[in-house]
């Protein structure tokens, strides 16, 4: 496999993409058990550790004056900086015609989906008083109270709230054709299932260039809203008063993180959809080298905005600021820190060698280590500014506890069952987007299979069924 | 909030700090600490622990970082390097203690960040914290450069005033329970009881009349209490109050971010004043022999 230097082969005939993907579909085997199995344990930790918090008060989770943040809100933003990948394959790589994102477009989109459902629920599990979660929503009140516009924790419900809306359709939208296909392919409840899901979609004409049309419309407008959320969440630092949080740089900071951590994110998904499903024909090592590629140009933009970051805040002279940038390097902080730094910026190095990028199983362990790089970043944001600050009285570290890692190990557990389930009820490979990729490549690598098998009405038949066989054999 | 109030007050609101913030005052409230006179007997606190409802919550949650002192005195000690060469074997002059409460800053930073406007700033130029509405997101606290916002991380009502100690709470102000923020309020319901007093009798409400329990606890008189309104806009609130005074004395404006002084006798200062957050408390630097 490794030799291969196409994208997809372009033999692979219609009958058998969706043969291949509606397999993944069928009913689960013993691994998938196990997952949801693995995965529901996960959540019940988390579950076990929010009742405690519920019932007792946010002390047991070890926040406490001054660190009134933890491991909630970093988590928070992880998640989050996850969800970008879905819109950077399925939005900017549509609208720039970069047709390798095919086949691996649909689980992408799938995870921005499902790590907003994760993500957003940190904001919440983080409330004193949760049970008030939505006096932030401004909903109409006979006392005429309304959440106040000027905070960003404001913002990013509406943020977040629009871009779970956008991209959940986008998902579903784009999912409709390939639900048409499971629909003629389904019996019993299935079959009712999908004739619901499809709309009635029957692949004519008109059909198609409406949905070409909303497609198109939905990606334009999601690519803005992406860009939008992660500066809304990162303008939950830049607007406040506090050293370390108070940067100029952190929108542009926080995409291009987020997009990284994304990337590393499909690649974590792409390398298991690949082993379990046995997706080697759709999800191929070129696919794999490129979206590598990708993650390494974006690994190295995020380095560089940390360096702008560093070197604005040394030559800034803001003494507070430049205290605690001296104090994330060599303080109680620094070990993660630094790590932080390694995974970030020095690991995703591998990714310059097209041995390692074509290697499934070091991709794998690459890809999960620059995502805990990316989950310590987030936490090198929040904790070291909390700890020392503008007041001297209130320096103090702190570290959390069981509860905090609970809810941030079960929020695993939570996105790892989503993700299962959509594995099982949506196709995770787009159908009908590789057929169209794997159409436009014959055009321009096989004319004389195209000339066969893509003959539309007004073209001259092709002499005898010769063709036509050449290519079956 | 209806949308006729907001036509209509629209510009009232969007006066931004620059201009000095909301303009109709009715008082604004602020003080003087005088770090002169102060001994760092904590008396003060106690006074505010009683008078506020503050929980106690015990050693270990207070070296956990869970104590609700609104007001704190913090201790710094001497450098031991005196600077030109002199090195201080001992801490000669003890420690300087700082009595820290709510700055009720003018532009206060923990006010626009709050997600439900459960902070906003009171005509009386007060900091509010309205515990009902509050849902704690924690934002004001890590938004407060001085860090003077407590949050309740657990109830405390039970461990804190068992019976019959509930019996002593102040019944002029609620008890908070779990999940809410809270901070110095400067005793708002002396404040409130004072000026529905002056209304009943028809009268303005006098300088001194009004006394946050800290103040009127310390035994060395370190602090001033009182409307500083009149320094700002003259002919409204409390007129020539001490406080003021104090605060024309010693050249500290409001609405500045430095404060220009040639005269080395003008000990006022105010913490962190460069922030720009406007605070209305007013320290007199304690003057020492090196």
């Amino acid at each position: 496999m490794s030799d291969q230097h196409k994208d997809i082969n372009e033999d692979i005939r219609w009958a058998k993409i969706n043969e291949d993907v509606l397999r993944s579909m069928e009913n689960p085997r013993m691994g998938y058990w196990v997952s949801v199995v693995v995965c529901l344990a996960l959540l019940s930790l988390a579950v076990i550790a929010e009742v405690y918090q519920y019932n007792t008060g946010m002390g047991v989770a070890n926040l406490n004056w001054p660190q009134m943040w933890g491991l909630y809100i970093a988590t928070f933003i992880f998640w989050i900086g996850m969800s970008h990948s879905g819109t950077l394959l399925s939005a900017i790589l549509h609208i720039t015609h970069a047709d390798w994102r095919k086949p691996i477009y649909r689980f992408a989109e799938a995870m921005t989906t499902f790590t907003l459902m994760t993500a957003g629920l940190f904001p919440i599990i983080h409330l004193g008083r949760l049970w008030n979660m939505y006096w932030v929503l401004p909903y109409y009140s006979d006392r005429g109270i309304w959440p106040n516009f000027r905070s960003p924790l404001v913002w990013d419900a509406f943020a977040i709230g629009t871009y779970l809306t956008s991209s959940a359709l986008f998902l579903y939208i784009g999912s409709i054709p390939d639900l048409a296909i499971c629909r003629d392919n389904a019996r019993g409840w299935r079959k009712k299932l999908y004739t619901a899901l499809s709309l009635g979609w029957r692949g004519d004409d008109r059909q198609w260039r409406h949905f070409r049309k909303a497609y198109l419309i939905m990606a334009c407008f999601l690519i803005p809203l992406a860009v939008s959320v992660h500066s809304i969440v990162s303008s939950d630092f830049a607007m406040s008063i506090m050293p370390g949080w108070h940067v100029t740089t952190f929108p542009p900071y926080f995409v291009a993180g987020a997009l990284y951590s994304g990337c590393a994110g499909i690649i974590t998904l792409f390398v298991l959809l690949r082993y379990y499903f046995r997706f080697e024909d759709y999800m191929t090592l070129p696919i794999l080298d490129k979206t590598c590629k990708l993650t390494f140009a974006i690994a190295m933009v995020w380095t560089y905005l940390n360096l702008v970051e560093f070197s604005s805040v040394w030559y800034g002279h803001d003494m507070v600021a430049k205290e605690l940038l001296i104090d994330k390097f060599t303080g109680t902080y620094s070990p993660y820190f630094w790590a932080m730094l390694f995974l970030g910026s020095v690991v995703p190095f591998t990714m310059a060698f097209e041995k390692i990028r074509r290697s499934i199983s070091a991709m794998f362990v690459i890809s999960i280590l620059l995502n805990i790089g990316m989950w310590l970043d987030r936490w090198m944001i929040v904790g070291p500014t909390l700890s020392a600050s503008y007041e001297p009285f209130a320096f103090s570290v702190s570290w959390p506890s069981w509860v905090q890692w609970f809810i941030v190990i079960g929020s695993f557990g939570w996105f790892g069952l989503l993700f299962l389930v959509f594995v099982k009820v949506i196709p995770s490979v787009s159908m009908y987007e590789v057929k169209e990729m794997i159409f436009h490549r014959r055009h321009i690598a096989h004319k004389d299979i195209a000339s066969v098998m893509h003959r539309r009405a007004g073209d001259a038949k092709p002499s005898g069924e010769a063709g036509l066989e050449g290519v079956k054999s | 909030m209806s949308l006729e109030n907001i036509l209509t007050n629209w510009s009232k609101y969007r006066k931004g700090a620059e201009e000095g913030g909301f303009h109709d005052y009715e008082h604004m409230w602020g003080r003087v600490i005088d770090l002169n006179k102060c001994t760092g007997c904590s008396a003060c606190v106690v006074a505010c622990y009683a008078e506020n409802n503050l929980a106690v919550v015990g050693k270990d949650r207070f070296a956990d970082g869970h104590a609700m002192h609104w007001l704190r005195i913090e201790r710094y000690w001497d450098e031991p390097d005196l600077g030109e060469g002199r090195v201080a074997e001992f801490q000669h002059h003890g420690a300087s203690f700082l009595p820290m409460h709510c700055q009720q800053c003018n532009a206060a930073t923990c006010e626009p960040v709050c997600p439900v406007a459960a902070t906003y700033h009171t005509p009386d130029g007060l900091n509010a914290q309205v515990y009902n509405r509050c849902i704690g997101s924690r934002y004001c606290s890590n938004n407060c450069p001085y860090r003077l916002r407590y949050f309740n991380f657990f109830s405390y009502y039970e461990s804190s005033w068992p019976a019959p100690l509930h019996m002593q709470l102040n019944p002029d102000l609620t008890v908070r329970d779990k999940g809410v923020m809270e901070k110095c309020t400067f005793c708002v319901q002396r404040i409130r009881a004072v000026k529905d007093k002056a209304k009943m009798q028809d009268r303005k409400v006098l300088d001194g009349e009004v006394q946050p329990a800290c103040v009127q606890t310390c035994p060395t008189s370190a602090m001033t209490f009182g409307d500083i309104l009149d320094m700002h806009s003259p002919g409204k609130g409390v007129e020539n109050t001490q406080a003021a005074a104090l605060w024309r004395k010693h050249q500290v404006e409001l609405g500045k971010a430095k404060q220009v002084k040639q005269d080395p006798e003008l000990r006022g200062y105010r913490v962190l004043e460069g922030l720009n957050t406007d605070p209305k408390v007013l320290f007199l630097e304690r003057v020492r022999e090196v």
